[in-house]
């Protein structure tokens, strides 16, 4: 099996005094694959994508994407993946365009290739007739649009998506997840969270449930639904990690 | 290069796009200077040209209280208002108000008869000195003190402008006791009064002073209030950008920007060289449409034209360096700040102290010296001196070397301090 992304023996704590988020960590995530990371507030989902995004360094442990090290071949390993953050990460003042300019400069396209992607990317996710109007006067929905195409601007053939669709409304939600389903087909990987089960359902093809720095479940989303039939992933979801509050 | 390029482009359509922000940064300044230098000028003015309305309540009237009022009229920087003895305190502080007087002076009674026992007094030690005797000298005449002259002033008169007026009324006592001394010994001597003639001779024989301002260049250029104001604001408009500049850093970090582009094959320092370009850009900017207005608006509204200095070369250095001193502090400023109106508070606060220390707003020859060394942290003061060499003294780019070499340092300890805390907080 041909991974796309391998964790080994992670150990990661923001300081000195602070407590331990991660403990001798593992993670195998295959190549093609939709894979789903759930878990609740505080279950390190955000942490654990900073840490395969590089966005923070581990204090230990290895961390492979495309079968390259992201310590030693940086570099390169960012060339390969794309970063769809939870809130919109770009600069509201500018236009689409402008943004999608900028972002895949820094991604490392030349002048022609981003203007050929941002056709296209524009054209798909429905953004065409406003691509050079300011995105601070966008919907909630455009903007999301808009932080996605960045995302993949540069065709990675992994991308991480941390909650995409959180503040969007069902149309641009669907649309997302169908455009999600298309790139997929293409190659690229998907390492998605969030907190809708009901999308996961849809879009993932395998699910790991984590709570706390640890995986739970980890396993095909067919399977874990055959194996818990009542409930869905929710139930389960409820089932693993309780139902109290996750307030921290 | 076309990564730099992109960086460039989108922080300038932001800044281009940010109207509030270009306001601060262009239209506030051009206020601020061609207020500031109004001010200035018409108090220069009012100094050089106007006279200033002094009352007068003589309760002596004697000669010697007369012949005070007479110098203190000569001295032409007073418009002596009539004189009115019969004035009590209260009534002469009532008056003033009424008329509008900052200042007031009382001549006490038996003014005239104190100066002259004290002038019979020194003129008869005098000529007991030169082993002469006084033919009719009343030397022996007991002498007191003279009764002080009281000056009433308005609270509002600002101390050095009082201490100039205080400077011009000693002045007129010592013409009208030296006058007094002179007529004493005359009188012992040759036992007749001294000619009119003769005595404004002898006392009104003071040399001219010449001022010359002592250039570099060998340059007699009277350097006015253009001159010192507009440099002095352009290098506060330029550290002024700390407002925009710290935000735009606030709003990349808080928006999550800074994270996006630390996951893409790029080193995050490119970005802030981008930005420093940029507002570099933006000070230099300033400093053209600042000093344009020196030439060319400030002639047509009655103020003097600015002299560009004759070295372009160290005009452009220091204008540069003093740019990318400025772009230094905001850049740390916009790091160290966790929101947007830490930023502008702190930003905006900091500039204007970092003014007043640095001699922008109280020129630094009048600061105690507790200050004088705190002047020195102040970028800004080592901005003006670097100014004020080229605009003032004259100077060359060799001259304001030991003005830039500071800022050098400070622009330095600036971006790595910056780099450092960016590093802590993981986001290069």
């Amino acid at each position: 099996m041909s991974l796309a992304l391998h964790i080994q023996h992670l150990h990661f704590r923001y300081a000195e005094n602070t407590g331990v988020i991660f403990d001798d960590f593992n993670l195998e995530i295959a190549k093609g694959e939709r894979f789903g990371l759930l878990g609740p507030n505080g279950a390190g989902k955000t942490t654990l994508i900073n840490l395969m995004t590089g966005v923070l360094k581990a204090d230990k442990g290895k961390i492979d994407l495309m079968g390259k090290d992201i310590r030693t071949d940086e570099k390169e390993v960012k060339r390969m993946f794309g970063f769809v953050p939870q809130f919109y990460s770009f600069y509201q003042e500018l236009s689409p365009v402008e943004n999608l300019e900028f972002f895949g400069a820094w991604a490392g396209l030349n002048k022609q290739e981003i203007k050929q992607r941002t056709d296209e990317l524009l054209e798909v996710l429905g953004l065409t007739s406003v691509r050079d109007k300011a995105v601070s006067k966008f919907s909630g929905g455009m903007k999301g649009r808009v932080n996605l195409a960045i995302g993949v601007i540069h065709k990675p053939s992994l991308l991480f998506l941390d909650e995409p669709t959180t503040g969007v409304d069902v149309q641009t939600r669907h649309a997302i997840v169908e455009y999600l389903k298309e790139l997929n087909k293409t190659g690229t990987t998907l390492v998605y969270t969030s907190h809708l089960m009901s999308e996961a359902e849809n879009l993932c093809t395998k699910v790991a449930l984590m709570d706390a720095g640890k995986l739970i479940v980890h396993n095909d989303l067919n399977a874990l639904l055959t194996s818990h039939p009542q409930g869905g992933l929710e139930g389960l979801f409820l089932k693993l990690t309780g139902k109290s509050y996750r307030d921290s | 290069m076309f990564k730099l390029w992109t960086a460039i482009l989108k922080d300038a359509r932001i800044l281009i796009r940010d109207k509030a922000g270009l306001a601060v940064m262009f239209a506030m300044p051009v206020l601020l200077v061609v207020v500031i230098a109004s001010i200035q000028n018409s108090t220069f003015q009012l100094v050089n040209d106007n006279k200033i309305p002094l009352l007068i309540c003589n309760r002596d009237g004697g000669e010697g209280s007369q012949q005070l009022v007479v110098a203190l009229r000569k001295i032409g920087m007073f418009d002596v208002l009539p004189e009115d003895s019969t004035l009590n305190d209260k009534q002469l502080g009532a008056a003033m108000q009424k008329k509008d007087v900052m200042v007031a002076v009382v001549i006490p009674n038996g003014f005239s008869q104190a100066v002259q026992h004290k002038a019979q007094s020194v003129a008869g030690k005098a000529l007991d000195e030169l082993g002469i005797e006084a033919a009719k000298s009343d030397s022996s005449k007991a002498t007191g003190e003279v009764p002080p002259v009281t000056m009433f002033y308005n609270p509002v008169l600002q101390e050095s402008f009082r201490y100039s007026v205080q400077g011009a009324l000693q002045s007129a006592q010592q013409f009208t006791e030296n006058r007094e001394v002179l007529q004493a010994l005359y009188q012992a001597l040759n036992n007749a009064k001294l000619s009119d003639s003769l005595e404004q001779s002898i006392l009104n024989n003071r040399s001219a002073i010449r001022q010359i301002p002592v250039a570099r260049n060998g340059s007699i250029v009277i350097p006015n209030t253009t001159q010192h104001n507009v440099p002095a604001w352009t290098i506060f408009a330029m550290f002024f950008i700390v407002v925009s500049l710290s935000t735009n850093v606030v709003k990349e970090k808080l928006s999550g920007s800074f994270v996006r582009l630390k996951t893409l094959p790029t080193n995050y320092t490119l970005v802030l060289l981008a930005k420093q370009i940029t507002y570099i850009g933006v000070t230099l900017a300033q400093v053209v449409v600042i000093f344009s207005l020196g030439i060319f608006l400030f002639p047509l509204i009655g103020l003097p034209r600015l002299n560009l200095p004759s070295d372009w070369i160290g005009l452009i250095v220091v204008s540069l360096v003093c740019g990318w001193c400025a772009v230094s502090y905001g850049i740390i400023v916009g790091v160290f700040a966790k929101t947007m109106e830490q930023a502008i508070g702190f930003g905006a606060v900091s500039v204007v102290i970092l003014a007043a220390i640095g001699g922008i707003i109280v020129p630094a020859f009048a600061m105690p010296e507790s200050l004088r060394l705190l002047m020195k942290i102040s970028p800004l003061h080592w901005c003006l001196e670097a100014y004020y060499t080229l605009f003032l003294e004259g100077g060359h780019l060799k001259d304001v070397l030991y003005s830039l070499l500071p800022l050098v340092i400070i622009i330095l300890a600036l971006q790595i301090i910056s780099l450092i805390r960016l590093k802590r907080q993981h986001l290069i």
